[in-house]
């Protein structure tokens, strides 16, 4: 399986993609923010990270960067695009998603491991999980999710949640939404669920010895479900 | 020609940086705020000496970069 992780100025988690994909069987390519092709693919990865230093809007820069063309088009052509931290605010900036993440309701960086809840499996990202609730790490200032009232009709009724912030038991009550986002969103889909966009990490969660082993689950499955 | 615009937030999206400010402006004794709202300001010198031309090219870019219409709303407030 071929995957490739794009590089922008100021992407910082891009390595760390490529070792988590490497790890679990993928072909992974690592391809710089101004090249204007994209390497024949499965899966593209937007990482985390400040791209051009979050200047303007976070994600908003790197939107409009020369490889987002092709990104776009490989997305809409049903390419899996997944776009994690500053690859989610990248997302929602092309418009591949909806929404917008704003400044945490607290103002502050939030750098902590959260529990997130999957709802849906209908898609090429989650299915055949044999579990709901995942630890993963979050690490972020801008990640509290809004939509206008009518977007979050839409997202709901096409089931384009992809996850909910929630406690150790799957409980998505307000008290453990980190960051303000809507309804507790930590992630969500395009209408057609190949792209996803998600604040928490799954990069960081693949060695037991420094950290979990949930992200582990999450790549198996994911390599799985691709092939 | 220089075109200013601003951006602002809307209405309905919350602004923890303005109401930061608004607690600290009450801390320093500025009693009689009722609300502070954080928004961007630009200054773009476009090649055009038509002002209404340069005005409309300074809105193409607030719609396709400088805002995002989500949650922003632009306004071009002078030319000179």
């Amino acid at each position: 399986m071929k995957s490739s992780v794009i590089t922008f100025p100021g992407s910082n988690c891009d390595r760390d993609m490529h070792v988590a994909l490497k790890k679990f069987g993928f072909n992974n390519k690592m391809v710089w923010h101004n090249d204007n092709e994209l390497p024949k693919s499965d899966l593209v990865v937007l990482p985390g990270g400040f791209s051009y230093g979050d200047y303007l809007r976070c994600g908003s820069m790197a939107s409009k960067s020369k490889i987002m063309q092709s990104v776009v088009n490989f997305a809409k052509s049903g390419g899996l695009v997944m776009g994690i931290c500053n690859g989610f605010q990248i997302l929602v900036e092309t418009g591949l998603v909806p929404g917008v993440l704003l400044r945490n309701k607290y103002l502050e960086f939030i750098c902590k491991n959260v529990f997130v809840k999957i709802d849906n499996k209908n898609n090429p990202y989650f299915k055949n999980l044999d579990k709901e609730v995942f630890e993963f790490h979050i690490a972020h200032n801008e990640g509290n999710y809004f939509c206008t009232s009518d977007q979050l009709k839409e997202i709901e009724d096409n089931n384009q949640v992809a996850i909910y912030y929630c406690n150790n038991k799957g409980n998505t009550e307000k008290k453990f939404n980190p960051n303000g986002s809507i309804k507790n969103i930590a992630g969500i889909f395009n209408k057609e669920k190949n792209v996803l966009g998600m604040m928490p990490h799954p990069e960081r969660m693949i060695d037991q010895s420094l950290s979990g082993e949930d992200g582990s689950l999450f790549f198996k499955n994911l390599i799985k479900n691709i092939n | 020609m220089k075109i200013s615009a601003i951006i602002t937030l809307k209405k309905d999206v919350l602004d923890p940086q303005g109401k930061v400010i608004h607690q600290a402006l009450d801390g320093m004794g500025f009693k009689n705020v009722d609300e502070v709202r954080q928004g961007k300001y630009f200054e773009i010198d476009v090649k055009e000496n038509d002002p209404n031309k340069a005005k409309e090219i300074v809105e193409e870019m607030c719609k396709k970069l400088l805002a995002n219409l989500v949650i922003e709303n632009y306004k071009i407030i002078g030319t000179q």
